[in-house]
């Protein structure tokens, strides 16, 4: 910047009519005001959590209540649990639209083999194996057809729940085995119900394998630059199959716990979760462009969610007030950053 | 460009001629389905889906989505609604603009948040995917308006035929028609393809990359709105859930029509056969007797196989330039 200064003048000595040459500042060191807050992310996503557990314990006496926090955890462990999995296909580079699909399609067959009379643990596997192949089917669309992932799961996202429709049309499955049950309603000591253990178990899992591994480090080098870690010899395609196979387990898994929770299937079981799934991701710092994003961030996003929706149930807020709001928090949260990078950049050009 | 073979290899030849296979099938199984008349009411039926899928490939040819659509048609409906049965007395034309013109801020929301604040598009709409479906419920309290609290000239506007064809049809044919112009024939089109195939190179030709993506959603919006009160007056009744998921429909409809995600391709008449083969296998599954339950898988299919053809095009035109580009070298070594 002071080395073009000097250049305007000049330029205008010479008499020329083009405006002066825009101002540039090519920056010598990272960006640090930028660096910090997307450093602090995640306490940003723990202050907020702070203030919502306060603003709730405050204004409604219920919520302080180990019981009501465990019941509180339900309503976003099984979307949670998909979040993990789809941050990974984020990071990548991809997307994932088609999971509630896989949850709908999944659940229609543990209701089909339910209906068969078979017992629970071949009911549960028959819903992660589901899970399983939905998401082989959108690995190999990805990979090997070469099909960009958001319109590939946007057709297989009709395709999985149509299934569900077309085996199933306005009927429903209402009768389960019945340890079935445990999955959705059961508790592994006290007040831990199974759903929130698992989650907390696989969040540990996903963290190590993001933060602490080839495979993490993988997954971010081809979000930020597929062609780059391509030519570096990591294995591009192989490695997104396996992330969508994840992906397609995850939501098999969710689907287990989800159905054996409500106990009945309908094929509109779990209508809209795929975008409340991805504001998860995406308000938890994974970048929608891939390479940039935590686990821990997610978990935060997932209990800023969890919490804010139960503590305004609490308090008589309708859902889709709610969604306003995670809507608004989705949008405000990720623009945070970006404008603060912008004026800072203003304050720096206008300084001398 | 209009040599016959590359007309026959363009996408949206090929589509009309699938079209046309499909129609054939059809009528192998429900002759009557291909009638004239019944083929005026699919175009009909596949109106609202047309004009919300031009409106999405201005958007997808700068490669952004608007996720916003249906939400946005669910509450410029209601507010359109809601306005006509609390004042029976305004003319429908300035409730119609009104609505067009509220889905037009809307979608300059969008584009705002999009060029303003560079926040990627797929974010932003899903943000306000919710936001304005939640603003509808926040306007009606949730509350339904229904077939009599609105006026009589409000409901009938879409069904008063003109030569052999109801309104709501000839505003579709109205909206091809001016987007093909716009698409086509003027600077603002030519540069929604310029920024989806090349925005570094289509600032560097004095095109301003951000204001065309905000015109794009501006459009987008606008047609939203436009929508909303034809879908409210075509089915008579205004609710949140309005259009719930239509939008995945209208971004399916680009897809097939060989609108390219990764921008830059595309064109309105392909958005238009697209949406028409969705239109006609919704209105001709339960002619031939299959069970609407299967409609959503079958589209799904549909969807999957368009774009497998689509992306095999892309990377076949890819090839050949490879190719010419392998034979030059040769020739000069």
């Amino acid at each position: 910047m002071t080395m073009l200064t000097p250049n305007a003048p000049f330029a205008a000595d010479h008499g020329r009519d083009a405006p002066p040459p825009p101002v540039r500042v090519i920056p010598d060191r990272a960006d640090a005001p930028f660096a910090t807050l997307l450093k602090s992310w995640e306490a940003l996503l723990l202050a907020l959590i702070l203030a919502i557990f306060t603003a709730n314990s405050l204004a409604s006496p219920y919520f302080l209540d180990v019981w009501n926090l465990s019941d509180a955890t339900f309503n976003f462990t099984e979307k949670a649990i998909v979040a993990l999995a789809l941050a990974f296909v984020i990071l990548a580079g991809e997307i994932d639209i088609s999971v509630a699909g896989i949850i709908a399609l999944s659940s229609t067959i543990m209701g089909a083999t339910a209906a068969a009379g078979l017992p629970t643990p071949v009911v549960a596997a028959a819903g992660l194996v589901a899970g399983l192949a939905c998401g082989a089917v959108n690995g190999l669309l990805v990979t090997t057809l070469e099909l960009p992932s958001i319109v590939a799961t946007i057709g297989t996202m009709s395709l999985f729940r149509g299934l569900a429709y077309g085996l199933l049309g306005d009927g429903a499955y209402t009768r389960y085995p019945d340890g079935f049950s445990y999955f959705g309603q059961g508790y592994v000591w006290e007040w831990l119900s199974f759903e929130f253990a698992a989650f907390l178990a696989l969040a540990l899992l996903a963290g190590f394998l993001l933060h602490h591994t080839a495979f993490g480090r993988t997954v971010r080098a081809i979000g930020h630059n597929p062609t780059a870690a391509a030519f570096s010899g990591l294995r591009v395609r192989r490695v997104k199959f396996w992330l969508f196979l994840a992906t397609g387990l995850a939501a098999g898994l969710a689907s287990v716990m989800l159905t054996s929770r409500l106990g009945s299937t309908r094929p509109s079981i779990a209508t809209g979760w795929e975008l409340e799934i991805v504001t998860m991701v995406v308000l938890g710092g994974v970048s929608i462009t891939g390479g940039v994003g935590t686990i821990p961030g997610v978990v935060l996003a997932a209990l800023v969610m969890g919490l804010l929706t139960f503590g305004l149930g609490l308090l008589n807020v309708s859902g889709i007030i709610m969604s306003i709001i995670v809507g608004a928090m989705l949008i405000a949260v990720i623009a945070l950053p970006i404008l603060t990078r912008k004026l800072s950049l203003r304050l720096r050009r206008s300084a001398p | 460009m209009t040599a016959p073979h590359t007309l026959l290899k363009s996408r949206e030849a090929l589509l009309l001629i699938a079209g046309t296979v499909l129609l054939g099938l059809i009528a192998l199984r429900a002759p009557d389905f291909v009638t004239p008349g019944n083929l005026a009411t699919v175009f009909t039926d596949s109106a609202i889906l047309i004009i919300l899928a031009i409106g999405q490939t201005a958007v997808i040819l700068t490669r952004s989505i608007d996720l916003s659509v249906a939400a946005n048609l669910a509450l410029t409906g209601m507010a359109g609604a809601m306005l006509n049965a609390a004042h029976p007395e305004l003319p429908v034309p300035l409730l119609v603009l009104a609505s067009a013109g509220m889905g037009l801020g809307l979608g300059a929301v969008n584009g705002l948040l999009v060029w303003r604040i560079g926040l990627p598009s797929i974010v932003v709409t899903l943000g306000t995917l919710t936001i304005f479906r939640g603003a509808a419920f926040v306007l009606s309290g949730g509350e339904w308006v229904n077939t009599f609290q609105m006026s009589p000239a409000y409901l009938a506007l879409p069904r008063e035929t003109l030569l052999g064809l109801p309104v709501l049809a000839w505003l579709a044919v109205a909206v091809i028609g001016l987007a093909a112009l716009v698409f086509t024939r003027t600077a603002a089109g030519r540069a929604l393809y310029a920024v989806g195939g090349n925005p570094v190179a289509a600032v560097y030709a004095g095109i301003d990359a951000g204001r065309a993506v905000f015109r794009a959603f501006c459009l987008s919006g606008l047609l939203a709105g436009l929508c909303g009160y034809l879908w409210v007056s075509r089915f008579a009744v205004a609710y949140v859930d309005v259009a719930a998921g239509f939008e995945l429909d209208v971004i399916a409809a680009c897809v097939i029509g060989g609108v390219s995600i990764s921008g830059g391709v595309g064109s309105v008449a392909g958005a238009v056969l697209g949406a028409l083969f969705l239109g006609v296998i919704k209105n001709a599954l339960p002619v031939v007797g299959v069970s609407p339950f299967w409609q959503m898988s079958i589209s799904g299919a549909i969807i999957i196989a368009a774009v497998i053809l689509n992306t095999r095009a892309e990377r076949a035109k890819g090839r050949i330039i490879l190719r010419r580009l392998d034979v030059g070298q040769e020739a000069g070594a």
